[in-house]
């Protein structure tokens, strides 16, 4: 019986009937796309874009050389060279992180101890030239300098869970 | 007007011919060019997507409209790529012999009860060899681009295509039977008097199975073995570019419209109005038979695209079981119905 009814079934097209129907409803609903660069999709505060070097309010950079970052690290990405400055705390004289080897993991960012070394929500950059991947201490604290308001407010929306 | 119908009988047939000929395949190219963004509209929005929307004219968007244009532009200044190995003759012949049958074809189609190019009598006939000839573009090019990929869409291609030939011959014979004749303008006369007169009632399956097996001739999905982007990456032309897969493509779309027309002509009553014979019918008597037919075919048109966005593709054995164990032995049946209705005189469509 069973047998019958299939051959029935699959003689009038029963299921392809079944797809159409499918796709012809979905063709009537609105598309989900969203038009990118007019339109940008909501970015959590967690997010782990292109790094940066945060600063204490009164203008201090917070990293303080510890190296927790560069061990961390699983890619390798980070370079840092340390020294005593004048007034005797210690500083790097070189952070760098190669992009081309970071894999945006955020390990540097929970290892640090003093809330320094971030990643923001900026997405969207490009190098020209080889070696502008390497971002030095001086673009990254840059960086942080220009979103600090925005890192500031993501740190304070994830305290509780971090 | 009586000037330009003095100088239109001035010029010699030949020329009259041409500009026939001109008059047919600019809005012909206009549609497949359109029919290729439709195609991609269409199933963009059955997967919740928008499909091209940025190429437009003089700076505006309008919809993405000016994309078919951009495309052909960029075919025509790719280079052709001949592949070491392949038989030049026959690498650059096989996309005119995919198209030149596509184009033909229109020759006897009546786009209206006088607006035929050529009012040939055995015109079903000639639609039956022309459509059945395109195969031979897919066999030679796939032969003669010296690789596994083509010749195996080739390969396929030909068998289905054989396949799926007799199936769709079988259904035009019903047609044949039904009206008695083979002139194309005259099977559409036989289906004068309104919806339930035409062929699509009396010849239903038949009608299923013209289109279907149209869709398999064309190499489109659900039936695009020939093809298989996603196993033999192109099939049949995957070694071609440029203007040489440009003409391929085009001719694959002129024959789906081709197809579409033929089934709104011999199933569909072509330019005559649905209403005919109704309280409605003088309602829409303002309307030229030209549109009913251009509305009937971008039905089909419509049904290409939405199969091509529901159907995963047969597998090759059932794609065979389909054409030889299905619609065969249903045609063959069904001409048999249909002679019967036609000799006992069956109202309302024999009497």
């Amino acid at each position: 019986m069973k047998r019958v009814v299939d051959y029935i079934r699959s003689l009038f097209l029963f299921e392809l009937f079944k797809g159409l129907s499918l796709t012809g409803r979905y063709m009537l609903t609105k598309p989900f796309t969203l038009e990118y660069p007019e339109e940008k999709a909501p970015v959590s505060p967690r997010f782990r874009g292109l790094h940066a070097l945060r600063r204490y309010p009164n203008g201090e950079e917070r990293c303080i050389a510890c190296k927790l970052c560069e061990a961390v690290c699983p890619a390798l990405a980070i370079t840092i060279e340390a020294e005593p400055r004048e007034d005797g705390s210690r500083r790097t004289t070189r952070y760098d992180i190669d992009l081309f080897k970071c894999i945006f993991c955020g390990f540097c960012e929970e290892s640090c101890p003093v809330d320094s070394i971030v990643e923001t929500r900026v997405y969207e950059y490009h190098f020209e030239k080889r070696g502008e991947q390497i971002m030095t201490k001086e673009k990254l604290l840059a960086i942080g300098d220009k979103y600090e308001q925005q890192l500031a407010a993501d740190r304070a929306a994830q305290a509780a869970v971090r | 007007m009586d000037g330009l119908i003095e100088l239109w009988n001035a010029l010699p047939v030949v020329v009259q011919i041409l500009l026939k000929i001109v008059v047919i395949m600019v809005p012909l190219m206009l549609m497949v060019a359109y029919y290729t963004y439709a195609e991609r509209k269409v199933i963009g929005h059955m997967q919740v997507r928008m499909g091209p929307n940025r190429v437009g004219f003089f700076g505006h968007r309008l919809l993405g409209l000016g994309q078919p244009i951009a495309d052909a532009v960029k075919l025509m200044f790719k280079e052709i790529i001949i592949p070491t190995g392949a038989n030049k003759l026959l690498f650059v012949i096989a996309p005119m012999l995919s198209i030149g049958p596509a184009l033909a074809a229109w020759a006897v189609f009546p786009f209206d009860a006088e607006w035929v190019l050529a009012d040939v009598n055995a015109g079903l006939l000639y639609v039956l060899a022309l459509t059945s000839l395109g195969v031979y573009g897919v066999i030679v090019a796939g032969w003669a681009s010296n690789s596994k990929y083509s010749l195996l869409g080739a390969m396929r291609s030909a068998a289905q295509i054989v396949a799926y030939e007799i199936a769709m011959g079988f259904a035009l014979v019903g047609v044949l039977v039904a009206a008695g004749s083979l002139n194309l303008r005259e099977i559409v006369l036989a289906q004068e008097g309104g919806l339930l007169h035409w062929y699509w009632l009396p010849l239903l399956p038949l009608f299923v199975i013209y289109f279907v097996s149209g869709v398999a001739e064309t190499n489109r999905a659900p039936f695009d073995v020939a093809e298989g982007e996603s196993e033999i990456v192109a099939g049949f032309h995957v070694e071609y570019s440029g203007m040489t897969f440009a003409v391929f493509f085009l001719a694959e779309y002129a024959n789906m419209i081709l197809i579409s027309g033929l089934t709104s002509l011999m199933f569909l009553g072509g330019w005559l109005s649905p209403f005919q014979g109704t309280a409605i019918e003088s309602w829409f008597a303002w309307v030229p038979g030209i549109v009913w037919l251009l509305l009937k075919t971008f039905v089909f048109m419509f049904l290409f695209l939405w199969f091509r966005a529901t159907f995963p593709r047969y597998r090759y054995d059932q794609i065979m079981r389909l054409g030889w164990k299905v619609f065969l032995p249903i045609t063959i049946v069904w001409i048999v119905v249909v002679s019967v209705m036609k000799v006992q005189h069956t109202p309302w469509w024999f009497s």
